[in-house]
C-alpha cells in the first residue's frame, strides 16, 4: 500500500486513470444505449379503438392535441396510420421525454398490446400507413446485393455506407441502423419519422424494400473481425482511433522508459 | 569513448586520441545552455543498486517477461492451429470479435511486448545508471578552416572558368531562368477562354446535361419511370434521366450520370416559398441537382420537415422550400432546379433543361 501511495504521482498513474475513466464511461454507455425491440400485434376492433383512445388522451394529447389536431409542441397525426405508431412508440421515440431538436430512442413505455390499441385508434382517425403484415416483411428471398445498390442510394447518406448512421442539422442525427429490426426500417420507409424523408411504395416497391431490409440484416450480422468496429465510420474514425487512442498509449510506454529507476 | 566520461573520471578527461586535429583539442568544450552539468548532480542510487533482494527480484522480472514471452509464442502456435477461424467469442468492451484473430493478435503482439519491457526493466533497474557527460566542442570554424573553404572556392571558379567564359555564364544563367516555364503555363488549365480553342470550358460542360425538353424521369438504381402520385409528401426519390443508361455505355464513363443526378422532394405546394421560376414545380414535387454546389458531392441529406437539404461533405445547407439558396455552409450558389411536369401519359418529365450550370463551383463562378 506504501508504494502505490508513493507512486501515485507517477505519469503513468495518471494516464491509466484516464485510459481507465475513458473506457468506463463508453462501456456504460453502449451497455446503455442498446435496447431490445419486440413483434407486433395489430388489432382494429371498437374496444381497441376506444382503449387506444384513453391511452392516447393520457399519453400523448398534450402535445398532439385532444382530437390528434397537433399544437405548436406537436404535429397532427390524422393521417399518419398505424405504422407511424407502432415504430415511434415501441421504439419508445414517443412519447418524448424532454422536448429536443430529435427524440431518441429509449426502452418502450408501452406494451405490445398498448401499442397495437392506440395505432387502431390512429389509423381510424384517418386512412395512413398500416402496420407492415409478416408476409410484406418476409426478406428471406430478398436480394441482397440489390437492397446495397437501394440503400447507398436512398439510404446512405445519412445512414452511413454500412448503416452506423451520422449528423444532421441542428442537433438531429439519423440513427445508427445497427438493432432496428426488420419491421423498424420497413415502418420507418414507409412513414418518414422525424425528419427522415418518406420512401413510398410507388418508389421503393415492396420488393426493394424488402432487399434493403436484407441488406441492413446482412450489415448488423456482419462481423467486425477486428473486434472494434468504431461505429463503422471507416477510415477516419480510425485514423482518428489511431492517433488518439494509439499513439496516446505509445506516448505513456515512452514516458515510461525515461522515467529514471528508483 | 573519449567523449563519454563518466562522474569518476569526468575531472580528467581523456583526449589521447591520436587522430584528433591539434588545433580541435585547444578549441574549449562546450558548457553552454544545453550542456549537462559535469560535476554538480547528487547520484541517487537505485534500490536494485543498494540492496541485493531487490536485485534478484528485479532479474526474477526481467527473466520473468522473457518466458511470458515464449510462452505465448507457444500459445500463438496453439491458437493458429487449433482455433477454428470462423470461430467468435465476445470481449468485454470489443463485443463480437473473430476469436482467431483476436488471440493471433493478442499471443503476438504480449510475445514482442514483454521482449521489449524485459530489456527496458533489465536496462532501468540492473544495467550501471551513473550520469554521463557528453563533451561538445563549439561549432563555429576556426579561422584557419574559412580561409581554407575562401581558397577552395576561388580555386573552383578558377578551374570551372565560370568567370572566364563569358558566353557559358550568361546561356546557363538564361537556361535557369527559362526553366520553370513549363510548371507555369500548366497552370493555363485553371483559366479558360469563353470561346476556347481548348476544348470547352467548365462553364460549357456543367451546363450541358442529359436533360432535354420532354426526358422523362426515373428512379435511381430501379430506372422506372415515375408517376405523381407515386411521391407522398415528404418524400425523397432519387432519380435520372430515362436515357442515361444508353448515355454512360456509349461514352465508357459516368460523367454524364454525374451531372444529370437530381432528387426530387414533394412538400404540400404552399409550404414553397419560392422557386427559380414560376411554376417549376409539379403539384409540390420539386426537382434539384444532387450535386453541391460547393464541390460536387451529391447530396441526399433531406430532412422532409425543414426542408433543409445538407451536404455531408462541409456542411452547406441548401433551402429547397426557398429556391434552393443556400442558408449554411461555404456553397456559394444555390441548388440548379429543374423544371418538371408530366407528359401525356401522366409520368412526370423535365419540362426543359437545367438554366444554369450544375455541380461545384468554377473560377468563372464563386
Amino acid at each position: 500500500m506504501k508504494g502505490l501511495v508513493a507512486r501515485r504521482r507517477n505519469p503513468i498513474v495518471a494516464s491509466l486513470l484516464l485510459l481507465v475513466a475513458l473506457l468506463g464511461v463508453g462501456g456504460v454507455y453502449a451497455v446503455a444505449t442498446t435496447a431490445a425491440p419486440a413483434e407486433a400485434v395489430a388489432t382494429s376492433d371498437q374496444t381497441a379503438i376506444d382503449e387506444g383512445k384513453r391511452l392516447y388522451l393520457e399519453g400523448c394529447s398534450s402535445c398532439h392535441g385532444l382530437d390528434s389536431q397537433g399544437t405548436s409542441n406537436g404535429p397532427t397525426l390524422i393521417g399518419v396510420g398505424a405504422a407511424a405508431v407502432h415504430f415511434q412508440v415501441s421504439t419508445g421515440r414517443m412519447p418524448m421525454a424532454a422536448p429536443g431538436a430529435q427524440a431518441p430512442a429509449k426502452p418502450a413505455d408501452y406494451t405490445e398490446e398498448e401499442i397495437s390499441q392506440m395505432a387502431a385508434y390512429i389509423a381510424s382517425l384517418g386512412p395512413g400507413p398500416a402496420i407492415p403484415t409478416a408476409e410484406q416483411l418476409d426478406y428471406s428471398s430478398a436480394d441482397v446485393a440489390e437492397g446495397g445498390v437501394l440503400f447507398r442510394i436512398n439510404c446512405a447518406q445519412c445512414h452511413q455506407a454500412a448503416g452506423g448512421g451520422g449528423a444532421l442539422t441542428d442537433g438531429k442525427h439519423a440513427p445508427s441502423l445497427m438493432s432496428a429490426t426488420p419491421q423498424e426500417i420497413y415502418e420507418a420507409m414507409l412513414t418518414g419519422p422525424q425528419n427522415m424523408p418518406v420512401f413510398g411504395d410507388g418508389t421503393l416497391t415492396v420488393e426493394d424494400k424488402q432487399a434493403i431490409i436484407a441488406y441492413v440484416m446482412d450489415l448488423q450480422e456482419a462481423p467486425s473481425p477486428g473486434g472494434l468496429s468504431l461505429g463503422r465510420l471507416g477510415p477516419v474514425a480510425e485514423g482518428l482511433f489511431l492517433w488518439a487512442g494509439v499513439m496516446a498509449a505509445f506516448v505513456g510506454l515512452a514516458v515510461w522508459i525515461g522515467i529514471r529507476a528508483r | 569513448m573519449s567523449d563519454l566520461t563518466t562522474r569518476d573520471s569526468a575531472s580528467t578527461p581523456d583526449h589521447g586520441h591520436g587522430d584528433v586535429p591539434a588545433d580541435d583539442l585547444a578549441r574549449p568544450l562546450y558548457r553552454g545552455p544545453g550542456g549537462l552539468p559535469a560535476a554538480d548532480v547528487p547520484h541517487r542510487p537505485r534500490r536494485s543498486d543498494i540492496d541485493p533482494k531487490a536485485a534478484r527480484r528485479v532479474e526474477r522480472q526481467v527473466a520473468a517477461l522473457f518466458l511470458v514471452s515464449m510462452l505465448m509464442v507457444v500459445l500463438f502456435v496453439a491458437a493458429y492451429v487449433a482455433i477454428d477461424p470462423q470461430a467468435e467469442i465476445y470481449i468485454p468492451l470489443f463485443g463480437e470479435v473473430g476469436f482467431q484473430n483476436f488471440a493471433l493478435g493478442l499471443t503476438f503482439g504480449l510475445g514482442v511486448f514483454c521482449i521489449g519491457a524485459g530489456a527496458i526493466q533489465w536496462a532501468k533497474k540492473l544495467m550501471p545508471d551513473v550520469e554521463v557527460v557528453q563533451e561538445r566542442h563549439s561549432l563555429a570554424s576556426t579561422p584557419h578552416e574559412d580561409v581554407e573553404a575562401a581558397e577552395q572556392y576561388e580555386r573552383g571558379k578558377e578551374e570551372s572558368g565560370f568567370a572566364q567564359y563569358k558566353i557559358i555564364r550568361r546561356t546557363l544563367i538564361a537556361a535557369l531562368a527559362l526553366f520553370p516555364i513549363p510548371l507555369v503555363v500548366l497552370l493555363r488549365d485553371l483559366w479558360t477562354p469563353k470561346n476556347g480553342s481548348f476544348g470547352p470550358s467548365p462553364v460549357e460542360l456543367l451546363s450541358e446535361t442529359a436533360w432535354t425538353t420532354d426526358m422523362p424521369i426515373v428512379t435511381d438504381g430501379t430506372y422506372v419511370k415515375l408517376r405523381p402520385e407515386d411521391i407522398p409528401v415528404g418524400g425523397l426519390v432519387s432519380a435520372l434521366p430515362e436515357n442515361i443508361m444508353e448515355i454512360q455505355e456509349e461514352e465508357h464513363n459516368l460523367n454524364a450520370r454525374g451531372k444529370a443526378a437530381i432528387i426530387l422532394v414533394r412538400m404540400e405546394p404552399d409550404e414553397i416559398r419560392a422557386q427559380q421560376g414560376d411554376g417549376w414545380d409539379y403539384q409540390g414535387i420539386l426537382a434539384y441537382s444532387k450535386i453541391c454546389t460547393h464541390v460536387g458531392c451529391p447530396i441526399a441529406l433531406y430532412e422532409h420537415r425543414t426542408h433543409h437539404l445538407l451536404c455531408p461533405c462541409h456542411q452547406s445547407t441548401f433551402d429547397l422550400a426557398d429556391a434552393g439558396n443556400v442558408v449554411f455552409g461555404p456553397a456559394a450558389r444555390r441548388m440548379p432546379q429543374l423544371p418538371i411536369g408530366v407528359d401525356e401519359e401522366g409520368f412526370l418529365v423535365a419540362k426543359a433543361p437545367f438554366a444554369e450550370p450544375v455541380g461545384p463551383s468554377f473560377w468563372e463562378r464563386g
